[in-house]
Formats: structure tokens, C-alpha cells, sequence
């Protein structure tokens, strides 16, 4: 098990390099930061000096390396467009998008997956064509418009929850969290539903499909021969047999989560990663942009590697390869 | 005879669809004794699995039970609700299918799948259940049975998993085992193994066997009766010795010529000529009839019920109306 998450690590180097040499690229090529830095007044010679100040002068990798090594360190620069380092910024931030991408993947698990059992049990029951339809909803309206469609019916006309913001925070260590104050976990319910909302459609559906798919099989008719219950049956064998493929799913999916909260955080002015990422866009703050992209790169990285290891706390037959020494 | 374990009276199976229903099975009935073992042969789409199928209960939607009875031990069980009907599966009725590879769930252990199905049925703690487990793993011949019991089923090799498959038929002790083709997916040299660990189980338990298969040989080691299913019906039943030796019902007849003699100079091997119908395009008259060499004008024309032939096997044939009166007559 070590050796293989060491294995899995090692094959993650180069693709963090890939992404941290685009990053890079972006930082070198566009845009100009001593042009930046310097402002509108200044000579020949305070350009040189800074030009050697900041290194740019040395050859493209040796320049490279040194951002890779910073990078590790989490060091980014300074942000243009705040003057702030770019690490510190991210830190502020992170808490606000990792709590609304948690709420919403837990949402999407602990809703779909329920709905997705219940529909490939009862096909023909009137609610599950109430959640098929419903599902063919989620798939198909864009995050935006599902965010201003709640913000228009609870904010606007009912006036239950706020449409923007995250209403008070509680600072722990660092780490802001709205998950303590009344007000907090208010404002999270209608960026977490929005978010979450297409995830939530998804798994149901991949799951139906699956637990159609399994209940079909011959060990399902087995354990049914066998006078199992039927929570047994449906719960134990059934559903345990369709995590694979639902495992890599809101693995992928819980990422793209993250790295697509830009929306649901514009639509909501949510003070996370994705509108940082959003207003740099706006005016060019480089930093903050390959920042941004290193983290999201580490982001689907890390669950990849966490899927796998799902992989195989469930499926005992992909344990018994490696255990041999597979080739 | 004594009282039977299980009596199927007059089962009806039909298939509801789009061009009008599919009867499946027609008027099929046959009883089974205490520690008896029927074999039931036939071609394929006869309706073997399908009787087995309809006595667990498993019929595949949208098949249903569309008249006649099951009775086990006396009680009415084809009109049992699912709730009761599950108690009495693996409790009462234990079923063995086909292919051990897709029988056994692949997350579980094989311990496990054992474990849970006692428990479900026998008043046993967790525990209890883990010795009996190792116990019938070892009855049903596997190896090193106390370390392999946290094996999972993808371990095992075909013969071994349906030796796992079936002590997970027998661990709840039922009175009846539906057997549907358990050896038509191992390999020849396996299969011999596997019946007579079955036939010996059923022996000691005292477990009666509906054997599902279309190898004769099998049956001719097995069985006690023997009944031959063709186009959804029962067209002989009787010892089986009796139907081996000298079949009543033509079809019989030919599906025995059909076996390969051993120990005598191979001849060239009887065939019989044609296919089995359609369910929705089954012939009036005798479903065999358009197959048969004695056919004769009124196969062509009425349904022969089972009725004496010879050496008391009831077969469904009109050459045997003369010798006696047809039973539903």
C-alpha cells in the first residue's frame, strides 16, 4: 500500500511540473511586471537594477526552477492588483470555497444517491419519473441561471435567505468558518444548492444506471434465492457493487467543483478562491492567476490519488494484482 | 408414496408482451418425495429453469404465475406475499444456478456471504455462524477451509466456487434443493466431482433435488424420476431408469438415442430432425408432432395430456391412449 501511494506521488511529480511551467510561461510572457512594478517615471538604470533585482535577466530555466522552488514553498509574489502576497490572499480565501464545495458535494452524495437507489429500484413509480424529470432539470439549466432563479424565489419574493455574502464568519485558527453563526449557515444553503445542484443530478443518474445495471446480475438473483432481506440485497450486495464508477465520478467531480465554484461565487459575491480568481482575471494579476492554477492542479491530483485508494478499500479483486506483484 | 415435499399442480407461466401473451410453461405438474432427487431434462427454452425459476419464486418480470398451484409440504406458496416468500427461500428451498463465476457477489468474502445467509435464517450469533461457515466449507471439500474463509470468490477456482456456491444453497438446511444446470459451466473433469458432492449431501441431509439439466449422464447417476420437458410442458415422466432404458414418448425416445453409447462399437447417433417451436408459434395439437416419426392424424389435431405408457411412466403421447384413460380426462 506505502509503495504504491509513493508510486502514485511519483507520477504526479511530472504533472505538476507541466502545469507549474505553464503557470510560469503565463507569468514570463504576459504582461510586463517591471513595467508593472515601476509605474509611469523611471530610468535606464533603475530598470536594469530591477530587472536584475527580481532575476529576469538569468535564462528561462534557471528561472524556472527558481519558481518552481518558491512554489513549493508557497511562495508566489506579490498579488499586482492588491499588493499582498498571493499565498496569504489564497489562505483568506480558501476556507470560504473548500466549506461551499463540501456542502455541495455532500448535498450531491446525500441526496443522489438515495434518489439514484430509489429510482432503479421502483423504475415505474410516479416518483421516480417525478425525479427523472427533476434530474433532467438539474442537467440541463446553467449554474448561473439555477443561482438567480433561487436568489429571485427565497431571496427576492420570499425573503428567507440572503442572496449575496457570506453572513457572519468565526475565526479559528486561521481558518474562517461559517459554519458556526446562524447567519453563516444561511448564506451556505443557497450557493451550496446552486453548486451542487448539477453533481446531485448526475450521481442519481449514474447511480440508477448502475444499480439497474447490477440488479440484473446473477449474484443479486443469487442473494435473493437465498432469502436475503431486501435492505440487505439492495443496500449491501446492490449498492456496494455500484461505488466504482460512482467513486471516480464525484472524485472528478469534486474537483471540478472546486476549480468551477468561479460561478455560483460570482453569482453569489461568495468571498472564496473563484472570485479572487475572477477580479485578477479582470486585470491581469498573473501571480494570483498561476497560483490559482498550481492549486487546483494539486487540487485533482490529491482526490485522484484518494479515488484510487477508494479503488481499492472496495473492489477486493484489484487488491489481489498488486499483492502478487502485478506487472 | 408418501406424502410429498413438493407438489406442482397445473402451473401455468406466461409472458405478457407487446404481440399478445407467451405461454411459457402450460399445465405442468409433478410432485417431489422427501430425499428424492427429479431430474428435469430437456432442450433449451423447454422451460427446465423456467418450473425452477417459478418455484423459487424468481420468475424475471414480466413472467408470472398465470394458474395452477405449488404446494410445499401441503401449503400454498405460489400466492405467498414477497415478505413471506423470502423467509422461505434458502430456509426452505435452497437454489443452485448455473454459473459458478456470477453466483457469488465479488465485494464479499466467501465467509461473509455464508455468515450472512445463516444468520438471516438460523437463530445463531455472528460467532456460531463463523464456525458452522468454516464446517460447511469443509463438508463441501475445500481446502484449508479456516484461512480460506476470508478469501473472496475471485480466489477460487470455478470448481471450488461452485463448491462455495453450493454450501451457501444448503448452510440454512432446507428440504429442497432447485439445482438449475449446477455443472453445465465447469469443466468436464470437475463436473463428476461436483454431483456427487451434491448427490452425497442431499443424501446425508436428507434433501430432496430438482436437478435442472440437459446432460443425461447426469441424470442417469443422479436421479430417482425423471421428467422431460419439451416446449413448455411435461411430455414424460417416470423412474428413472425406466425413461433411460425405454422412453415412452417419442421425443424422450430420441433425446436418449441421441446419448453416445459407451463400451459399444459407435454407430452413427440418432438425431432428431428440426427444432423445438417457438413459443409463438407453437404447432396445434401435440407440440411435437411436426418432429415426430409416428405421428399420426390426431397428434394434429388434440393436446395429448399425461396419461400410462409403458412400465407405469406417464407420458403425453396418443399412442398410449388405447392402453388406459388419460389422467385430466
Amino acid at each position: 500500500m506505502f509503495a504504491f501511494i509513493i508510486s502514485r506521488l511519483l507520477q504526479a511529480l511530472p504533472v505538476m511540473l507541466t502545469v507549474a511551467l505553464l503557470s510560469f510561461a503565463m507569468f514570463a510572457y504576459v504582461g510586463d511586471p517591471v513595467a508593472i512594478m515601476l509605474g509611469q517615471d523611471y530610468t535606464i538604470a533603475q530598470r536594469d537594477q530591477l530587472v536584475a533585482d527580481l532575476g529576469l535577466d538569468q535564462p528561462f530555466f534557471v528561472q524556472f526552477m527558481k519558481f518552481v522552488v518558491n512554489a513549493a514553498q508557497g511562495e508566489f509574489g506579490l498579488s499586482y492588483r492588491l499588493s499582498r502576497p498571493v499565498a496569504q490572499l489564497i489562505v483568506e480565501r480558501a476556507p470560504a470555497t473548500l466549506e461551499l464545495a463540501l456542502c455541495a458535494a455532500i448535498l450531491a452524495l446525500a441526496v443522489g444517491v438515495p434518489m439514484g437507489v430509489y429510482t432503479g429500484l421502483y423504475r415505474n413509480s410516479w416518483l421516480s419519473r417525478f425525479f427523472l424529470t427533476f434530474s433532467l432539470i438539474g442537467v440541463s439549466l446553467p449554474t448561473f441561471l439555477i443561482g438567480i432563479l433561487l436568489i429571485l424565489t427565497f431571496s427576492v419574493w420570499l425573503g428567507w435567505l440572503p442572496s449575496f455574502g457570506r453572513g457572519d464568519t468565526v475565526n479559528i485558527g486561521g481558518w474562517s468558518t461559517g459554519l458556526l453563526t446562524w447567519s453563516g449557515l444561511k448564506a451556505l444553503i443557497l450557493p451550496s444548492i446552486t453548486l451542487g445542484l448539477f453533481q446531485l443530478t448526475l450521481i442519481m443518474r449514474l447511480v440508477r444506471a448502475e444499480m439497474m445495471e447490477v440488479l440484473r446480475t446473477d449474484y443479486i438473483k443469487f442473494a435473493r434465492a437465498r432469502g436475503l432481506t431486501n435492505r440487505a440485497v439492495h443496500f449491501g450486495h446492490a449498492l456496494k457493487n455500484t461505488l466504482v464508477p460512482v467513486i471516480t465520478i464525484t472524485g472528478l467531480q469534486l474537483g471540478a467543483i472546486i476549480a468551477f465554484a468561479i460561478v455560483t461565487e460570482t453569482v453569489f459575491q461568495w468571498p472564496g478562491m473563484g472570485l479572487l480568481f475572477i477580479q485578477s482575471v479582470a486585470v491581469a494579476d498573473i501571480p494570483v492567476m498561476s497560483a490559482y492554477l498550481l492549486l487546483i492542479a494539486l487540487m485533482f491530483v490529491t482526490i485522484n490519488l484518494i479515488v484510487d485508494l477508494l479503488y481499492y478499500a472496495v473492489d477486493p479483486r484489484l487488491r489481489i494484482g498488486r499483492g502478487k506483484g502485478a506487472h | 408414496m408418501t406424502v410429498p415435499l413438493l407438489e406442482v399442480r397445473n402451473l401455468r407461466v406466461e409472458f405478457p408482451t407487446r404481440r399478445g401473451t407467451l405461454v411459457a410453461l402450460d399445465d405442468v405438474s409433478f410432485s417431489i418425495a422427501p430425499g428424492e432427487v427429479l431430474g428435469v431434462v430437456g432442450e433449451s427454452g423447454a422451460g427446465k429453469s423456467m418450473t425452477g425459476a417459478a418455484i423459487i419464486g424468481l420468475l424475471e418480470p414480466p413472467g408470472r404465475i398465470a394458474g395452477g398451484q405449488i404446494l410445499l409440504n401441503g401449503r400454498r406458496i405460489d400466492n405467498l406475499p414477497y415478505s413471506e416468500l423470502r423467509k422461505l427461500r434458502g430456509r426452505e428451498i435452497g437454489a443452485i444456478f448455473q454459473d459458478p463465476l456470477t453466483t457469488l457477489n465479488p465485494l464479499y468474502t466467501v465467509g461473509a456471504q455464508l455468515i450472512e445467509t445463516m444468520v438471516t435464517h438460523l437463530p445463531l450469533n455472528p460467532a456460531q455462524a463463523r464456525a458452522k461457515a468454516i464446517e460447511w466449507l469443509e463438508l463441501v471439500g475445500i481446502p484449508a477451509a479456516s484461512q480460506r474463509i476470508d478469501s473472496y470468490p475471485h480466489e477460487f477456482s470455478g470448481g471450488m466456487r461452485q463448491r462455495v456456491v453450493i454450501a451457501l444453497a444448503l448452510c440454512a438446511e432446507p428440504k429442497l434443493i432447485v439445482a438449475d444446470e449446477p455443472t453445465t459451466a465447469l469443466d468436464v473433469s470437475i463436473q463428476a466431482q461436483v454431483i456427487s458432492l451434491l448427490k452425497s449431501l442431499a443424501r446425508d441431509k436428507g434433501t430432496s433435488m430438482m436437478l435442472v439439466t440437459h446432460d443425461m449422464g447426469v441424470i442417469a447417476e443422479t436421479a430417482d424420476r425423471v421428467a422431460v420437458m419439451y416446449a413448455g410442458r411435461i411430455v414424460e415422466i417416470g423412474a428413472v431408469r425406466n425413461v433411460v432404458q425405454q422412453a415412452s414418448h417419442p421425443y424422450s425416445a430420441g433425446l436418449m438415442g441421441s446419448i453416445p453409447p459407451v463400451g459399444r462399437r459407435l454407430e452413427r447417433l440418432q438425431q432428431i430432425d428440426g427444432s423445438m417451436p417457438r413459443l409463438s408459434s407453437i404447432p396445434p395439437g401435440c407440440a411435437y408432432n411436426p418432429r415426430c416419426p409416428k405421428v399420426f392424424d390426431r397428434c394434429r389435431v388434440d393436446r395429448p395430456e399425461l396419461m400410462p405408457a409403458k412400465d407405469g411412466n406417464l407420458a403425453a403421447c396418443w399412442l398410449y391412449a388405447e392402453q388406459g384413460v388419460p389422467r385430466h380426462a
